[in-house]
């Protein structure tokens, strides 16, 4: 166990290892979403009650699914760094930020898409679009303090403060704009994508979230890769597996 | 199949617009997700492989076994070495 | 402006710096809130800033949203604490500054007792001259917004225990951008989204009131968070300090 953390800590082993990650896991992911793609878009039965818009769940909810998990790993990556110092940490809490923040941003504008056939509007304050368009300014605010450091190794410790309040606050943020909605009643609009799903919507949309969740690790381990290559350009390991492959 | 023609897959009965820009949106920004690290490992790979190239141009035996390899062959700068 | 801050040196009290072997954690917490009370009230000007803020926004609602009594007693509960949260905004970004410029952050740092405890002696300072002097100063402006008056003392009430919420909020990203010198927009980046499940609570428990059905669920909820965050904030104050001096 604590060999494979120390091995996990250390950049030529992680640089190799994301190399053969990324040689089987992205054309699976990238298969994944096409294959996931093709099936919500063109074999799935069509809702009887909202027809085709409902297709756009099948990239909603993955992308809404993976944010908020995203969150979650970069807070646990910011934990890891402050315990037990292990700089790898850093860069992964890094390489997390951004893809969650734009995938955030692909729940809520997918949302606003499916928001205007089907609620006759592109913006509605519903409970769930809220705590998105939260999220996104958690993840923002995480990016921004990153961005303000000059010291990056100070700029991680500070992130992984905040990532970690965040978390705290996550399930109150989520539950509070619950009951902000449920007090305010809204008049007609009601969302009625939560009770049983039928097969043949689940089994795409749950392959979709498989592929969201792949292609999201390749995505973090391509960043750390880079950000690995960006930090040791002057070492000896990086030289040799470059010029020697 | 949910559709009997392409036509109808375009249409998806007015719903088109929506269900295609979604995804097209979606899609556009995986891609770009995945494709700017690459391209920002590329370029440092240049970096690094270049600035071997001029450290060790007492080390030619061994820059150009590193050349026969294919991943070093591919590269741009193996044309353009000092 | 360092120099004219009155610095541990020039007060009572400052025996405890060190912590004399005999002073507990709460008599040395005691000592530094007397020492950051007193610096603060050197200063009445800073007092009145966020009650000033508060009373030219709430200026502007009626001239913005129109005079009419009705519709702004409708939306007084949520004009109030909008413009709490945005008054407690405006103050929290100075927190730790002064501290950090004349050093007397790198002194609390070498004290025996733990930063976290320093810097929440400060954190209950501010939050009793920003905090719950805008909730005692609350139902003027609630008047002026034609809010019922079965809602005033809820309100109190609320802004009392949320302010209290939103000064640790605030203090942590004060804490975490302290070295910084860029405030600002980062701050209300970082604090506006951790600050949501309090504007909701406080102005939930505000419009009950009003509305003329009990509150006090709401106002439980605010002193829970106020409760949990007394706890949790600490840490995350003295993490945020500690991280900031490193640079």
């Amino acid at each position: 166990m604590w060999s494979v953390i120390h091995k996990m800590g250390s950049p030529p082993w992680f640089y190799r290892f994301a190399g053969v990650f990324l040689r089987w896991c992205l054309p699976l992911a990238l298969a994944g979403l096409l294959v996931g793609a093709l099936w919500g878009l063109f074999i799935a039965p069509p809702d009887f009650r909202q027809g085709n818009s409902y297709r756009i769940i099948f990239i909603h909810v993955p992308a809404a699914v993976v944010a908020l998990a995203g969150y979650y790993l970069m807070a646990f990556a910011g934990l890891v760094s402050l315990v037990w110092k292990i700089k790898m940490a850093d860069t992964a809490m890094r390489a997390v930020a951004p893809v969650g923040g734009a995938l955030t941003f692909i729940a809520l504008a997918t949302g606003a898409i499916w928001g205007k056939p089907t609620w006759g509007a592109w913006w509605v304050w519903d409970a769930r679009v809220t705590s998105m368009l939260i999220l996104l300014f958690l993840y923002l605010g995480v990016i921004a303090l990153f961005e303000a450091y000059e010291n990056k190794a100070v700029a991680a410790r500070a992130c992984a403060v905040l990532a970690l309040v965040g978390t705290v606050n996550i399930p109150i943020i989520y539950k509070s704009v619950d009951w902000w909605y449920s007090l305010h009643q809204p008049a007609s609009i009601k969302f009625t994508g939560e009770s049983a799903i039928d097969s043949s919507m689940l089994y795409p949309l749950l392959l979709n979230i498989g592929a969201f969740y792949l292609t999201f690790a390749c995505v973090v381990v391509l960043n750390m890769r880079a950000a690995l290559m960006n930090i040791h350009r002057q070492s000896a390991w990086l030289t040799q597996e470059l010029t020697h492959p | 199949m949910a559709f009997d023609s392409f036509e109808a897959a375009w249409q998806m009965a007015g719903h088109g617009p929506y269900v295609w820009g979604a995804y097209a949106l979606t899609f556009a920004l995986l891609c770009y997700l995945v494709v700017s690290p690459v391209l920002q490992m590329r370029q440092i790979r240049r970096q690094i492989v270049a600035q071997w190239r001029r450290q060790g141009s007492t080390d030619l035996a061994v820059a150009e076994s590193g050349d026969a390899k294919p991943a070093a062959a591919n590269s741009p700068e193996a044309s353009n070495a000092p | 402006m360092p120099s004219n801050r009155p610095t541990s040196r020039d007060l009572p009290g400052d025996n405890a710096w060190e912590g004399a072997p005999s002073s507990g954690a709460l008599a040395y917490l005691g000592s530094q809130f007397n020492r950051h009370l007193r610096a603060s009230l050197r200063r009445p000007g800073e007092l009145l800033n966020p009650l000033v803020f508060f009373l030219m926004v709430v200026t502007l609602f009626p001239l913005g949203l129109g005079p009419a009594p009705e519709q702004l007693s409708a939306m007084a509960p949520g004009i109030l604490w909008v413009v709490a949260l945005l008054a407690n905004l405006t103050v929290s970004g100075r927190l730790f500054v002064a501290d950090f410029e004349d050093g007397s952050l790198e002194q609390m740092l070498l004290a025996r007792h733990s930063l976290a405890l320093t810097a929440m002696a400060e954190v209950m300072v501010h939050w009793l001259l920003s905090g719950v002097t805008l909730a005692l100063v609350s139902p003027l402006f609630a008047a002026m917004l034609n809010l019922p008056s079965a809602g005033i003392p809820v309100l109190m009430v609320s802004l009392l225990l949320g302010s209290l919420c939103l000064s640790l909020i605030g203090a942590i990203a004060a804490a975490l951008t302290v070295s910084l010198r860029r405030g600002g927009l980062l701050m209300s980046l970082l604090i506006i989204p951790l600050n949501v499940p309090i504007l909701i609570f406080g102005v939930a428990a505000v419009s009950e009131a009003a509305n003329g059905y009990n509150a006090s669920a709401w106002l439980a909820l605010l002193g829970a968070f106020a409760c949990g965050g007394l706890v949790l904030a600490p840490l995350a104050i003295g993490a945020g300090l500690r991280i900031s001096m490193d640079t």
